[in-house]
């Protein structure tokens, strides 16, 4: 063990396993981010697909009550926690250090720790599946009392959530300082590119969310074994008093999960319609406005708690206020594209699809957001599609088309096209078999977290189900595409494509362990703002 | 032209869905419901959904237009702008216009909905897992309330029992909640253990249950009828059993049966006298 | 100037992060597993705790061991600044979370079990015996608690441990000015004062907390008064325990010859936590303890 220490100071690179447990490269670390995330993408939709198929008919068939509120709670932090945080985090740490012309991230050391917590903080939860008292079944909201009646399993999701959040803290702390200190010159700040500029922000929401999770978790955790009376009424507390902690967690928290799909799609655009990104500026400070409003519309997740009238205009009118910057970037990308030149490989088709359905579950959030509405939406099919929308559609859509955009800059080699573009139609067709007929599963009145239903709600809980299923096999897919072009195709070029603009296009396709030891040529660099 | 085919599709399902939802009685829809608040904000819904599906059709329009025109294959070149601070104060500014036309009828709902002043009677209903216990406050009726038995063997783990032979499958219980048509009912709800949620849609509104505190609601419903609904909060194992039914009746209807209640409980060592029943229980506040 | 990047300090693979992952996730198992009444649950935790330790011996004697090398160049040095700062950003919204919990006690759930404001069917149906108080003596639901009669007053120990934070606080910039002077006499006697005081603040909290649960019968059970006087000074004193731990660190570096005064961001690093220790103190002296 000390002489891998000893290693530390000469240039002796350990190999093997060895070489992925120890390694202190941006671009190693961000394969393995990628690859785990995609991984728990897997776990989190099996556990999807055994919701789909409980709610394929009315009747329990397949699991009891109690194991299918776990695969709600499960599902939803897997796929939070596991697949789209650590899969945006694995984009900055191959993108970031390349686009603004670094050596690799700040704080390397860091950087490899952020990454390790997260399998073994999921072993650690997905172990609670076999434990007494079954997994976690609250909701991935975690309300107490209710959670407080979890079993064995109570503390491991606490210190779980613990541990993703150092991992989170971390690495939003090594991206703060890497696009801070590490830009080659001439990288001015407003010529980042704009996946650059929505990461920053996003670490900003990381770094002062997650630790407000952290100490709510620790509140529920003292509740349940120390005796304090936080969330008890008996003792003066209020279970309310979670909530509101929570949502100023959880509302920055969705942004976390889109904003970094908002860069992605500002890099692609511009580049498949040959013209530049239109309203650079706007697109920072509209994702700032974003970024700032999130911390002051939580509670519109608690519209009938019953808040005070004041309180819940105040939430209204900022949530929907939220609508104002994000048309700006709605609006921004529709005029890239027009009188632009297009061509549609797969990452265009991705990020054109995410547009439009990030937009529709963009417009049912802002019907959402209208609260004497909200009293008969909430906690209904309608707000699982709302998020659905902007969740599968808007980030994991996002994630697979950045994930096109630069897999033959990763891999050196091209993909198939053919097979992406089957994987984009059957996904976005199924897509929407799938979640839109929550919409009006919803409003016709099924709620959310339920095994079983009323038979009025049959029809389209099938429809639904078949475009799951359907949604969930086309994802092999992609795994067949992304392994196959890991192990060979069509030689990929440096600009790999056409329209490409920034710093990662002038290096090989794939490019050198060490991306820019030596700073790149300011006149070379063109940011986004020209 | 392939691809314009696919587009083709690919735009019908994204624009022809929507509207569709209009259908109400398709089971598409919100209920237009029996209270004036449920119908103030069926009508909000209505409205906010159709400035969605105007502003939808003009931003996807353009940006569909754009996608099926300004292509590299039909020899689209592309343009150099890439900024005009005066379109983008418009689209700021309209945006911000929309939201204000919206937040005002929002606001004028809520306020309604918030004035619970002024109520006939007070009902208090408080959640338990995995039941509900309704308190007529005034009287001497209070009584839990139950999943019906039939659906209640329907829903196990292989009942063999199909759901779709069973009458208000999940929707029914054993004890309805009577309420009077033409007053204003003022509900308490609370909780015994975990938060639930209290929610008839057609009354257009839901409550949460919140363990040690209370909250106030109102309906005032029309229509004399049956109307059923269900917890909707997780509240543990059984949430998705517990439903709640709501028998409107006119007014004489439901002395008779506050009466009823009351003998049968066998509580009475004073007798009602029936006509004072509603003075009684009307409690200001 | 464009061929900088070359000077980065960019280490080799390490072990360290990996030990740490595995050290901290020992530790939460063992705390799990004891918290469901496993028997080996502290053991494991023990373990844990231990390759923590010498984790972070080893973590931050490689690092100590570069920069004494010289290794770092401003820019590395600028990153650990970031980092730092942040990191302590981040400390600071874990204890809004708890200050937060303070103020939604006492601003909205206290007053509405009392009957105040949106309260009044609350308190008539639920909890009718309860009246609004703060400190919240007594208990909507008393016999579940464990109740006091009294809390610890802002003039007593508290007041002393501000002045000492104070004081520290100085003593700190002070050591730090010696620094800067290149006097390691003004350095080593600032730092030990600091680190002297640190621990007296602690031990002063912890006699105190032995009054509050012996005395006063004031604990964490004792209602959301208790829940949050003892998580906002416990989080707190975790943290002084851990600056002073930090600082004493440094001043054996220093003891050892370690910084110059123009390189020298291990002692501001601590420095700063320490000033944010401060700060968070006085938050609590004037919400927990004054008003
Ligand atoms: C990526 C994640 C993400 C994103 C981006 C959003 C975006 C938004 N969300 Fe969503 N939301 C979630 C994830 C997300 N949400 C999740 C996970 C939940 C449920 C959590 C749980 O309970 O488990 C939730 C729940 C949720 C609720 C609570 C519902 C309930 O439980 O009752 C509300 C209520 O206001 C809401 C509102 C909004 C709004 C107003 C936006 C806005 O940001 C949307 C803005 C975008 C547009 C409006 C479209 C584009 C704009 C234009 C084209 C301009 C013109 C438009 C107008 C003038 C209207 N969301
Ligand atoms: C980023 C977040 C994210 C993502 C990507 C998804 C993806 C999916 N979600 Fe999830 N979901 C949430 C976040 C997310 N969800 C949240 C926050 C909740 C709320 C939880 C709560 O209430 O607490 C929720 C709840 C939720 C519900 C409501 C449960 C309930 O309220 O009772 C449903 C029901 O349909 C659902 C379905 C799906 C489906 C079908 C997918 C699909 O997109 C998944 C597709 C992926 C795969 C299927 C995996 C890949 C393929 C295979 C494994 C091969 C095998 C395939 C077959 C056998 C077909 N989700
Ligand atoms: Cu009671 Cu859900
Ligand atoms: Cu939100």
């Amino acid at each position: 063990m000390s002489e891998a220490a000893a290693h530390d100071h000469h240039d002796a690179q350990s190999t093997g396993l060895m070489r992925w447990l120890t390694t202190t490269n941006h671009k190693d670390i961000g394969t393995l981010y990628l690859l785990f995330s995609l991984t728990m993408f897997f776990i989190g939709g099996s556990m999807a697909m055994v919701i789909r198929l409980e709610l394929f008919q009315p009747g329990l068939q397949f699991v009891d009550p109690q194991f299918y509120n776990s695969m709600t709670t499960m599902h939803a932090l897997i796929m939070i926690f596991g697949a789209v945080m650590p899969a945006w985090t694995g984009f900055a740490n191959w993108m970031i250090p390349i686009m603004i012309g670094a050596p690799d991230m700040a704080l390397p050391r860091l950087n490899n720790w952020s990454f390790w917590i997260l399998p073994f903080a999921f072993l650690m939860l997905l172990s609670t599946l076999f434990m007494p008292g079954g997994a976690p079944a609250g909701g991935w909201t975690m309300y107490p009392p209710l959670v407080l009646q979890t079993g064995d399993a109570f503390p491991y999701l606490i210190f779980a959530i613990h541990f993703l959040g150092a991992s989170s803290i971390a690495g939003a702390i090594n991206v703060i300082a890497t696009v801070f200190n590490m830009r080659a010159p001439g990288m001015t700040l407003m010529k980042l590119p704009l996946f650059v500029w929505t990461w920053i922000i996003t670490a900003f929401l990381l770094i002062a969310s997650i630790p407000v999770l952290a100490g709510a978790v620790t509140m529920l955790l003292t509740d349940k074994y120390f005796g304090t009376a936080f969330f008890s009424a008996a003792g003066g507390g209020d279970p309310v008093m979670f909530q509101h902690i929570f949502w100023f967690f959880g509302h920055p928290e969705v942004y976390i999960l889109i904003l970094p799909a908002f860069g992605i799609v500002s890099a692609i655009i511009p580049t498949f319609a040959r013209k530049p990104l239109f309203g650079y500026s706007s697109m920072v400070y509209a994702t700032g406005a974003i970024a700032f409003l999130s911390f002051i519309v939580w509670a519109h997740h608690m519209f009938t708690v019953g808040m005070p009238l004041a309180g819940e205009l105040f939430f209204m009118y900022t949530t929907v206020l939220i609508a104002v910057p994000t048309g700006v970037k709605i609006f921004n990308w529709v005029a890239t594209m027009w009188r632009g030149s297009m061509t549609f490989e797969t990452p265009m088709l991705f990020a054109l699809a995410f547009v439009v359905l990030f937009t529709i579950g963009g417009f049912s959030g802002l019907m959402l957001g209208v609260t004497p509405v909200d009293f008969q939406y909430h906690d209904t099919y309608f707000v699982v599609a709302h998020f659905h929308y902007v969740l599968v559609t808007g980030a994991v859509f996002a994630l697979m088309a950045g994930t096109y955009f630069w897999l033959p800059k990763w891999t050196g080699h091209m993909y198939n096209e053919t097979l992406g573009k089957w994987h984009f139609w059957l996904s976005t067709i199924s897509v929407n078999v799938l979640f839109f007929p929550q919409h009006f599963l919803g409003l016709s009145g099924m709620p959310r977290r339920i095994p079983d239903y009323a038979v009025q709600f049959s029809d389209f809980n099938m429809v639904s189900s078949i475009g799951g299923f359907i949604y969930g096999a086309s994802q092999i897919l992609f795994v067949v595409v992304v392994v196959k072009c890991i192990r060979g195709g069509k030689k990929a070029t440096d600009q790999v494509w056409e329209g490409a603009q920034g710093l990662e296009w002038t290096l090989p396709s794939p490019p050198p362990l060490h991306s820019f030891t030596e700073a790149p040529d300011p006149s070379s660099i063109t940011g986004g703002n020209r | 032209m392939n691809f314009l085919k696919k587009y083709a599709s690919y735009a019908f399902l994204s624009f022809s869905v929507f509207p569709l939802s209009v259908f109400a009685d398709w089971g598409l829809n919100l209920p237009r419901g029996v209270t004036p608040f449920s119908q103030e904000i069926y009508d909000l819904h209505m409205y906010v959904l159709w400035i969605m599906c105007a502003i939808g059709v003009v931003v996807f329009g353009a940006m569909f237009y754009s996608i099926l025109v300004h292509r590299k294959s039909r020899g689209a070149k592309a343009a150099n702008w890439h900024h005009s601070t005066q379109v983008e104060i418009v689209w700021t500014v309209i945006p911000f216009v929309i939201l204000i036309a919206v937040a005002v009828p929002a606001t004028r709902s809520l306020i309604m909905m918030e004035d619970v002043g002024d109520a006939d009677m007070t009902i208090k209903v408080t959640g338990y897992q995995w039941k509900w216990h309704y308190d007529y406050i005034g009287t001497e009726v209070d009584f839990f309330s139950t999943i019906e038995e039939k659906s209640n063997s329907a829903r196990r783990r292989g009942s063999n029992i199909d759901p779709f032979e069973v009458e208000h499958y999940l929707r029914d219980v054993d004890n309805y909640v009577v309420v009077p048509t033409n007053k204003k009912i003022r509900f308490l709800t609370t909780a015994g253990d975990v938060i639930h949620a209290w929610w008839v849609p057609a009354l257009g509104w839901k409550r949460d249950a919140i363990p040690g505190f209370i909250n106030e609601s109102w309906a005032f419903i029309k229509e004399p009828g049956v109307y059923r609904g269900q917890c909707a909060e997780l509240c543990g194992k059984d949430h998705g059993f517990m439903p709640i039914v709501v028998r409107a009746v006119p007014e004489g209807e439901y002395i008779a049966w506050v009466e009823q209640q009351s003998q049968a409980r066998a509580l009475a060592s004073e007798q009602k006298n029936s006509r004072n029943i509603l003075a009684r229980t009307r409690t200001d506040q | 100037m464009s061929n900088t990047n070359a000077d980065y300090y960019v280490p080799h693979s390490s072990h360290w992060p990996i030990t740490a992952t595995v050290a901290i996730f020992t530790m939460f198992v063992g705390g799990a597993s004891f918290l469901n009444g496993g028997e080996v649950g502290v053991y494991i935790l023990a373990i844990g705790l231990a390759l923590f330790v010498y984790m972070l011996f080893g973590w931050f004697g490689t690092v100590i061991g570069e920069s004494e090398a010289g290794t770092f160049n401003g820019q590395v040095d600028i990153s650990f600044r970031m980092g730092m700062g942040w990191f302590i950003f981040s400390e600071v919204m874990f204890f809004a979370a708890f200050f937060g919990a303070l103020y939604y006690a006492r601003m909205y759930s206290v007053p509405w079990l009392g009957g105040e404001g949106s309260g009044a069917a609350t308190n008539q149906f639920l909890w009718p015996e309860f009246a609004t108080a703060w400190p919240l003596l007594q208990l909507p639901e008393a016999y579940a608690f464990s109740t006091f009669k009294e809390t610890i007053g802002a003039w007593g120990v508290p007041f002393y441990n501000t002045m000492i934070l104070l004081t520290s606080g100085a003593t700190c910039t002070w050591a730090h000015w010696g620094l800067k002077i290149g006097s390691r006499k003004h350095l080593i006697a600032g730092l030990s004062v600091t680190v002297a005081l640190g621990i007296i603040f602690v031990i002063m909290q912890a006699v105190e907390y032995g009054h509050a649960y012996n005395e006063l019968g004031l604990t964490l059970n004792s209602g959301i008064y208790g829940a949050t006087f003892f998580l906002l000074t416990g989080f707190h004193g975790f943290h002084v325990t851990m600056g002073t731990i930090m600082l004493a660190t440094i001043l054996g570096r220093c003891i050892k010859g370690h910084f110059t005064h123009e390189r020298h961001f291990g002692f501001e690093a601590c420095a700063w936590y320490w000033h944010f220790v401060d700060v968070v103190w006085i938050g609590l002296f004037i919400f927990v303890y004054w008003i």
